[in-house]
This record gives structure tokens, sequence and C-alpha cells, in this order.
């Protein structure tokens, strides 16, 4: 009854063409920025910093970035693991040669690096698609981990073969290292994430985001009217590895803490990445933080229930979890093969018409 | 540039030459769809080609908009000559074009669709984008504007912000026609506008096509099957049959050329 778009005009297409045109999103995505901001710092302990909400947020900004690359512009990727590699890697030799250096920056430059080799592995793309495109950035997933394991300049000669990140700071609070308290690590990753997510939305929406849309859905069409396949096609791979990259130094260095790259950045990094765009919803903003939040929480719900709740050795649990989760994204994919930003998006239809249907 | 230019009987302007296509000769391999074609369309005129079947009317259609590079002869455009071109080149030229199966982005609404046919003027930085800042903005909103004189050119206001896969067949061609129109193009390429319309779609669409010959004076290019509709659109035709011309100029002077009854009803042996 409350959720209308109904005597809600617009008057300018800068109105119209704004990401949420009704008045009831508008607020309910402030409510949850709030929330978000506001709320969640001053109530979060490491906990929930560490099972829940850091590994949401990183793991979010990642499937922001695939989606780019497979939802938006089509091109399939495996290579995400090898991608988020390349972005630890780099914020780890930067923070370590230049330690004077805000850990901003570094990050920042270490999505500049990966979507530097980003656009290198989505060179073949101009020549080759889908399947065997896929093929080909599996090469990109294996060469880089192989590449950090056997240079041992990348992980500064250590006796372990590891990166450990170095504390730093920011605004005198300490965001990496093992003194970081859970809501600096929470704000670090959620600054980034909104950022993130608002940048991909403006790309999205603009002419950046219908090039690519353009060559997702029919190529030649695309090049007909005046698309550049190569510049539209490496930009999608730049910018996906940047969100990529940043997703992987956060994760190393807000979260893990350590890394070993087989371990860590591995191709199951990859495979779980796809699935969260997968099932949250292929070439849809919303989408990525629904499939992120669902195969990030779905494991701690389930592990929380089975042993917590029904008191099963943790062992046989964590086995049942994991068929429970498989059986649970093959489910929604019959259900919804689109994800769940479909689902959410026929809910909100439905739930304009609600309780009045005819 | 050598003709002078002519008012219609209608009241249109015809100028000078705008694109000359001068001995084009296009091969597959052994095969020659196209052999030895000249021809030339004027600013503001409505050019139909036709000719039965695998006659290689399409092949000549994608030689203008760039898709075949033909091994011999030239493309003249605006007195210069065009060399090989890939085909985003020559849409910056300002040669738009609609195809015979429709080649919409199905995933975007219409507005998007259109809105796409206007990439070549807008010139935001990425950056300008990524923030949504500046340039991005202010043109988004620019070419909002000239994309929504289309749509209510086009009379589909109604569907504006519904998904073009959701979209029949006839609207479809609509919002083809409405996409290459929004990149104001020097000349529109139309590849059987009206194939698999029924007799009031064919009505609307060729309505269509004279408002925007009219109003506009865009010079339009169309391959058309229905005779009666190409006779009452166009100023002048080329008959191609087998890669050859075998006939070019009014419509009253190709219906009386002895070669094109030949080709359209076939000819007797003896």
């Amino acid at each position: 009854m409350l959720y209308r778009e109904a005597g809600d005009f617009k008057t300018s297409y800068r109105d119209d063409g704004q990401t949420f045109p009704i008045r009831l999103d508008r607020w309910a995505y402030y409510a949850a920025l709030a929330v978000a901001f506001l709320i969640v710092p001053f109530i979060i302990n490491d906990y929930w910093a560490n099972a829940v909400f850091v590994p949401f947020l990183i793991y979010a900004i990642a499937a922001l970035g695939l989606n780019i690359l497979t939802g938006y512009a089509g091109q399939v990727s495996l290579g995400t693991g090898g991608f988020m590699a390349v972005g630890a890697y780099a914020v780890y030799k930067l923070m370590t040669s230049f330690p004077e250096i805000n850990i901003v920056i570094h990050i920042l430059l270490a999505g500049g690096i990966t979507a530097i080799v980003g656009m290198l592995f989505g060179l073949p793309s101009l020549r080759i698609k889908g399947f065997y495109l896929a093929v080909a950035t599996l090469a990109a997933q294996f060469f880089l981990v192989w590449l950090f394991n056997k240079v041992p300049w990348f992980y500064n000669y250590s006796a372990s073969g590891q990166i450990n990140a170095p504390e730093r700071t920011i605004l005198g609070f300490a965001v990496t290292g093992p003194a970081t308290s859970a809501p600096a690590k929470y704000l670090i990753c959620l600054v980034f994430a909104f950022a993130l997510a608002w940048v991909a939305r403006n790309l999205t929406r603009g002419m950046s985001g219908r090039k690519w849309m353009a060559i997702r859905d029919m190529d030649i069409a695309a090049e007909i009217i005046g698309v550049n396949p190569l510049t539209a096609k490496l930009s999608a791979f730049a910018v996906s590895s940047f969100f990529v990259g940043i997703a992987g130094a956060l994760l190393f260095s807000v979260y893990l803490g350590a890394a070993e790259v087989g371990e860590a950045f591995g191709i199951n990094k990859s495979f779980l990445v796809l699935f969260m765009i997968i099932i949250g919803g292929l070439g849809s903003i919303f989408g990525s933080f629904a499939g992120a939040a669902f195969m990030v929480l779905l494991p701690v719900l389930l592990k929380n229930l089975l042993v917590g709740g029904l008191g099963w050795p943790t062992d046989l649990a964590a086995h049942i979890e994991l068929m429970i989760v498989g059986a649970l994204i093959v489910f929604f994919l019959i259900a919804e093969p689109h994800g769940l930003a479909r689902l959410w998006a026929l809910t909100k239809e439905k739930l304009r018409l609600w309780p009045f249907p005819h | 540039m050598n003709q002078q230019t002519e008012i219609t009987a209608d009241g249109r302007q015809i100028g000078g030459t705008l694109m000359e296509m001068k001995n084009i000769t296009l091969r597959f391999g052994g095969v020659e769809a196209i052999k030895n074609i000249s021809f030339d369309i004027r600013e503001g005129e409505i050019r139909a080609i036709i000719g039965p079947n695998g006659a290689g009317k399409s092949s000549m259609l994608n030689v203008i908009s760039g898709f075949y590079v033909p091994q011999e002869g030239e493309v003249w455009f605006k007195g210069q000559r065009r060399g090989p071109m890939k085909p985003y080149q020559v849409a910056r030229l300002g040669i738009a074009r609609t195809f015979q199966n429709i080649a919409l982005f199905d995933g975007m609404t219409v507005l998007d669709n259109i809105m796409t046919g206007r990439l070549n003027r807008m010139r935001a930085g990425f950056l300008s984008q990524a923030l949504w800042w500046g340039a991005a903005e202010r043109e988004e909103i620019e070419n909002r504007e000239r994309v929504e004189r289309v749509i209510d050119f086009l009379e589909i206001q109604n569907i504006r912000k519904t998904p073009v896969g959701r979209l029949p067949y006839g609207l479809k061609k609509r919002v083809e026609l409405a996409r290459a129109l929004a990149a104001e193009p020097q000349i529109l390429l139309l590849d059987e506008p009206m194939a698999g319309m029924n007799v009031e779609e064919k009505e609307d669409m060729s309505r269509f096509v004279l408002d925007v010959n009219d109003e506009f004076g865009t010079t339009i290019a169309l391959i058309e099957h229905d005779m009666g509709v190409v006779m009452d659109l166009s100023d002048r035709v080329v008959v191609m049959d087998y890669g050859r011309k075998i006939g070019d100029g009014t419509p009253d002077e190709v219906r009386n050329n002895q070669e094109v009854i030949d080709a359209y009803l076939g000819v007797a042996h003896d």
C-alpha cells in the first residue's frame, strides 16, 4: 500500500534517470546506508566482523568487478582468483616498499596495477568468445598463481613463501596488522564497497555501460552503430580488474593479514565469485551484493544452526553444510535462473499493486 | 556535386551526389556476389535497391556500411574517397543502418537501445562517467532530450522503459529505426524495413520512412521486396540480378525496363 510510484511525478530527465526512482526505495536505501555507517560500527565485535561483515563487503567488491565483465560486457572470466592475487601482491609490495605512504593510496594503486594486468589478459577476448575465452582466462588464473609462487621477489624472499601485512594506520587507527579493531576493519571495507558500488552504478547507467551491454547482446550490431569493440572490451576488463584487484588487496591486507597464494587465491576463489554473480544476478549491482551475501552468510548460518542449534559434531556439520549449500544453489538456479536480483525485482513489481492486483 | 538541386513534385529538395559507388566488385572465394556495379545516391532522396533473392542487395548494403570491403572499386562519400574502414568508423561518418533480421540489444530497455544511437556524440571522459559529474551527466540529459524527440516522432512513448526482448516484432522494427535515427545520420540504410509485416504495419512504416525523409531531410537507401512499397516511396531505383545492375532510374523507367521485367517474371527460352 505504501510502495507506489503513482503520484511520484518526474519533471526532469535528471529525476527520471536517478538510481531509485520510487520514493520508498530511496528512503530504504538511505536508511540502509545510515545503519551501515552510523550504527553497525558501534556494535560490531570481532566475530561479526570476521565471520560476516568484512568477507561479505570484500566479496561484494569482487562480485561487482566480475559482474561488470561477465554480467554487463558478456565476457566470461575464470581468472578472478588470479586477479585478486595481483591486487594482494601489489598492495604487499607497495606497503613494504613505501611504508610512509597512506594505505588507501596503496590499495587504489593495487587496483590500478591489476587493471593493467587484466587488460593484458583481456586481449584474447578480441578474437575468442564464450567458453573459449573462459579457458583463456583460466590460463591467467594458473599462470598468475604460479608466478607469485615461483618468483621470490614478490614475497620479499620470506622463508615461508607467505606474505604478511604490516600494520598501517588511517587517522591513527590501525586498519591492517594484528592490532586492528573490528570497527576499523569493517569501516575501511564499507567505504571501499560503497564508493565502488556507486562508481559501478554510474558507469553502467551511462554510455560506457551501454557500450558494454551492446557488445554483450549483439556484438555485430554494436559495431555497426559505432562501438569500437577493442576499447569496449578492454575497458570492461580494466574496470573489472580494478575492482577485483581492490578486493584482493583488502582480502589480504585487512581480512587475512597473511596469505599464501595457492591457498588464498586459487581457482576456488574464481568459482566462488562466479557463483556469487550467477546466484545474485548477472548484470545487476544489487545482485552482486545479494550473491555475495548468499555465499558468505549461508555457511555461517548453517554452521550456527547445525552445531549451535542441533548440537552436531563439527566435522559432520562441515560436510553436511557443503552439501546443503550446493543443493540450495541448484534449487535457486532452477527456481529463478536470473538470480536473486530478478526475484527481488519481481517482488517489487508485485508489491506495487499489492494488495489490489486487479 | 555535378547535379543541380532539384525540387520534387511534393516539394522536397534533392541535392547533389552524396555517395557514389564506382565499379564495385565483391567476391567470396570464387563467387562474385557483386559484379562491377556503379550507382550514386543523391542528397535528400530515397533510393531503393531491389532485385530477386540472392541478387546481392544485402551485400551491397554491407559494402556501404563497411561490413564488407570490396575487392575492386571505390566508395566515394561527400566528394571524398573512403578508404578501407571498420564498421564503427563508418558509423562515425554519419551512416546508420537497420538490419533485415532485427539486431537490437535484447537485454536493454527501449530507451537505452535508442540512446546507444547517440554514442558517437557523447564525449565525456571515463572519470567523469565514473563520478557522474560534469560532462557525463550534462551529456546524458542533452542526448536524452534528442532521443525523446525520436521517441515522440515514432510514437513509442509507452514502451520507453520496456526491455526490448519483450516487444512484438513490428515494434522491434520501429525501435531499430529509432536507434538508427537517433544517430542523426547523413545516410540511413534500411535493410528490408517491411519484411514480415502485415499491411497495416507496412503502412505505418512507410509513413515513418517518408516522414523521416521529409522532416529531417535524411537521405535514405533501402532494400525492399514489396514492389508496391518501393514504387510508391522511392525517387530512384537500382535493380540488381545475379550481382549485376540491370536497371537504374525512376520507378516508372524501371517498371518499363524489359530486362527488369524478365528478371522478375522470368523469360521464355526457345
